[in-house]
């Protein structure tokens, strides 16, 4: 357990203030709104403590007959949701946007944190009962690099090197200096296996489950193992996954009983759900964000008084009430939510200003510049008509844009990363300046809107190779405002992850990474007696 | 006879073919293919190359789609592009699911739907008729998945006398899988009923209007009697034409209902497939669904010339 999830547990059971909370936590470096996430869950969590037993049944959005328990394999909830019951990662995303140790019991920069040191937890038996060592380790993190369709491959390409110190210790050598590597290290296809494993159809974990049933897109079930070693978590017996992608029939398996809690709340139903004395709503604010990418290298969009117009025009209030009901943050045209620590507070939040945005587009002095957005419902849901509101909103400060509907199937294939103007979306990262990496770098095969700006690419160099919080911080908050004012993404909304349970579930609590408590609901959730 | 059948037979297998050449041609020119469909906005040039390569995506159209033919002549459906398995294995307990629910609707559905028509053209013009045809038509005309989602809210949420998930699997006892299936059999029979119930009332009013009727009448026959031992061998034809095709819809129509009460079916298995360009699968899907609709359609044909003697002496 880190420190601030003893201090939360204490809150928990009333053994401190919130008041006493707020400051131990604000001085560990949680962020304002994960403070407050937490201490909304704690209201909820105080009256009870954790119980042993029960098997929590979920319905699950998310799944598909193609899923495998292959690591490298996952892109959806419900497989890493299971995963996470099988598996463990080096190091644990944690609700206050920090990584903590997991089957890495601690870990250290050397060199300018251009090398990582992991030194690993002893004792710990995967479920064939031998012990997780150096070797797995190596083993598990290579399944990701070099040759490999893994989708955890991004979060490794910039590891030159992963090698064995000893039996408990690991070195990850990278291109660059990183101070977040521990963050890259939670994304959830890194998980442990033993070395050269491959049977994927029995898989072998150190997590607090073993498979019990697989039938893709259809049902899993998993059952408790009697010696996981974390404290404070694995509670279940076991546990029962039923795939269902309807949106309706996941929210009648709630309300009937069927199963305890779902995932991906229609955001129009939340109203409704909230009434029920018997179902909890876990709202999770968190880094998922709509984009409207503009190509800054592609007429008309070299200009950068087009780019602010557009970000003038869009009223982001709106989009947030009409696409997400109110469940999301407003967006400020650069990536890092509000619960990330680097969150660049104080920013003034771009308003919607048709006035403004008339004078920057009569001042880029382009008489007709043929804007089109290539809008499908692929990129994400509600996609066309937000496409269609900012049209509404383009039309009042004067500037036409046309909206053009894409098929949905290819979409990522064809119009992603090659039409100038293209809605897409981002799920978020764990580490701000992954999130920049990943969006904005120069070169970085996702960068969709072309950013190439040479300040920026000196400042992630320096905010990544920092090891001092408050330089890393200016400099991350700079990259945050270059964005804001000149970059080439509109971005009007965040969302919320929206799940819920009925009032026997406990532990399951809100992260800003991904739904079900960043898939770690089968690690942290118990069943009320 | 035994010509016709053999006849008939010849046509199916060349339907067959055409619907599987149609099948890979729409999954061809979708845009994008499977290496994308998984690999969503994850994907890299080099990942994407790389799954393409092991996916055997980087051969011709042609040549995959004729390897694929001769392989399901063996009886070898190949394997799935997306996770590996077996074709046959993944389809086969998807394929018994849907069997067992078109089955259990249809073993409910076709006795209640000739029972009710035989009623009404019994009674025809009296209140029952009305009633019968006015609820069935009413059932009918509702979308199925709305029909389902007033069945959950009151029979599952409200009274809570059935699930509304009917995620059966291979190990439920059969006394189970009833009662999970009960709520999508519903739904399915009250869509299926009116057609079939009002082609039997038509079918056997429109005999009742000839002579040799109208001669049982005169005989002074009980109305039940004409009509069942009379009218109804005559009216059979349409009647059997009218079930298999209703059949057919339990077997190919489902996916709605499937997708509403997460019943694990085929027409699921074969929506999944699709949007990941899994083309082995859904060719095989696509076969299936195809072969049932030409066996039933077959199996209807002969049942009416069976029950056509001018039909069943060779001439």
């Amino acid at each position: 357990m880190s420190e601030l999830d003893t201090w939360y547990a204490r809150l928990a059971k009333g053994a401190i203030s919130r008041r006493e909370f707020m400051g131990r936590a604000a001085a560990l470096g949680a962020s304002s709104v994960a403070i407050s996430t937490m201490l909304e869950s704690s209201a909820r969590a105080a009256a009870d403590t954790p119980t042993k037993g029960g098997v929590l049944r979920l319905g699950l959005a998310g799944g598909s007959t193609t899923d495998s328990v292959d690591v490298t394999s996952y892109n959806d909830s419900v497989m890493i949701d299971v995963a996470h019951g099988l598996f463990n990662g080096l190091v644990e995303w944690g609700q206050d946007g920090k990584p903590h140790p997991e089957l890495a019991e601690s870990f250290e920069p050397r060199n300018g944190a251009k090398d990582w040191v992991f030194n690993l937890r002893k004792g710990v038996k995967f479920s064939n009962g031998q012990e997780f060592t150096a070797d797995d380790a190596v083993y598990s993190l290579n399944l990701h690099r070099g040759d490999t369709k893994s989708g955890g491959a991004s979060s490794m390409k910039p590891v030159t090197d992963v090698k064995k110190l000893d039996k408990y210790q690991i070195q990850i050598s990278l291109t660059a200096p990183d101070a977040d590597l521990p963050y890259a290290l939670t994304d959830y296809h890194i998980l442990m296996v033993p070395e050269n494993f491959k049977d994927w159809a029995k898989p072998v974990g150190t997590g607090a489950f073993t498979l019990e049933k697989f039938d893709p897109g259809v049902r899993i079930v998993l059952k408790k193992r009697p010696d996981y070693w974390k404290d404070g978590r694995g509670w279940l017996d076991g546990a029962d996954v039923t795939v269902i992608n309807d949106g309706s029939a996941r929210l009648n398996a709630l309300i009937s009983g069927q199963v305890d809690a779902i995932n991906r709340v229609d955001h129009k139903a939340v109203g409704l759900l909230s009434k029920s004395p018997k179902i909890e709503v876990v709202r999770a604010p968190g880094g998922w964000h709509t984009v409207l990418a503009m190509e800054i290298d592609k007429d008309p969009y070299t200009n950068p008084d087009i780019r602010l117009a557009l970000k003038y025009a869009i009223d982001r209030e709106q989009i947030l009430k009409a696409l997400f009901s109110g469940y999301g943050t407003l967006g400020n045209d650069h990536p890092i939510p509000r619960t990330d620590p680097y969150f660049n507070s104080e920013l003034p939040q771009r308003p919607h200003d048709p006035e403004k945005a008339a004078f920057h587009f009569k001042k880029a002095g382009v008489s007709d510049p043929k804007i089109v957005l290539q809008a499908s419902d692929a990129a994400f849901n509600g996609a066309v008509d937000m496409a269609t509101l900012l049209q509404a909103d383009a039309a009042k400060a004067g500037i036409k844009l046309e909206v053009k509907k894409e098929p949905a199937d290819g979409f990522w294939d064809n119009v992603w990363l090659k039409g100038p103007f293209v809605e897409s979306y981002w799920g978020g990262r764990a580490a701000a300046t992954q999130m920049l990496s990943v969006d904005y770098a120069a070169g970085a095969p996702w960068n969709e809107t072309h950013w190439k700006n040479e300040k920026f690419e000196k400042l992630l160099a320096d905010a990544r190779g920092e090891t001092d919080e408050a330089k890393r911080k200016t400099y991350i908050w700079e990259m945050q405002a270059m964005l804001n004012e000149d970059g080439g993404a509109v971005i009007p909304a965040f969302r919320d992850w929206l799940d819920a349970h009925n009032n026997k579930v406990g532990g399951h609590t809100p992260h800003g990474g991904f739904d079900m408590d960043n898939g770690m609901i089968l690690d942290k959730a118990w069943l009320k007696s | 006879m035994g010509r016709l059948i053999l006849q008939r037979s010849i046509l199916g297998v060349l339907t067959l073919l055409a619907a599987s050449a149609l099948i890979f041609i729409g999954t061809e020119i979708l845009p994008g293919d499977l290496a994308s469909a998984i690999l969503q906005n994850q994907a890299t040039p080099e990942t994407l190359a790389k799954l393409r390569l092991d996916l055997g995506l980087d051969k011709p159209a042609i040549v995959r789609y004729f390897a694929w033919l001769l392989g399901a002549l063996r009886g070898d459906f190949g394997h799935s592009l997306a996770n590996g398995r077996d074709v046959l294995e993944e389809i086969t307990p998807r394929f018994a699911n849907t069997m067992f629910l078109a089955a259990y609707a249809a073993v409910v559905a076709v006795p209640l739907a000739v029972g009710l028509g035989l009623a009404a053209a019994i009674r025809q013009g009296g209140v029952f008729d009305r009633t019968v045809n006015v609820l069935t038509l009413m059932t009918i005309s509702v979308p199925e998945y709305f029909l389902a989602y007033l069945l959950i809210k009151y029979v599952a949420v409200d009274l809570g006398w059935f699930p509304s998930l009917a995620n059966v699997s291979s190990d439920t006892p059969f006394f189970d899988r009833l009662y999970y299936a009960f709520l999508p059999m519903l739904t399915l029979v009250l869509v299926i009923v009116a057609h079939m119930m009002r082609m039997t009332r038509a079918s056997v009013l429109a005999v009742m209007a000839s002579p040799y009727i109208e001669m049982a009448i005169l005989k002074g026959l009980t109305k039940t009697r004409i009509v069942l031992r009379h009218a109804l061998p005559n009216a059979l034809a349409p009647i059997i034409s009218v079930i298999a095709l209703n059949l057919a819809y339990l077997i190919v129509g489902v996916v709605v209902v499937e997708t509403v009460f997460v019943y694990p079916g085929l027409g699921q298995l074969m929506v999944d497939e699709v949007s990941k360009h899994d083309v082995p699968v859904v060719q095989a899907c696509g076969l299936i669904f195809a072969a049932t609709f030409i066996a039933l359609n077959m199996l209807a044909d002969i049942l009416s010339i069976l029950s056509n003697p001018r039909l069943r002496q060779p001439r």
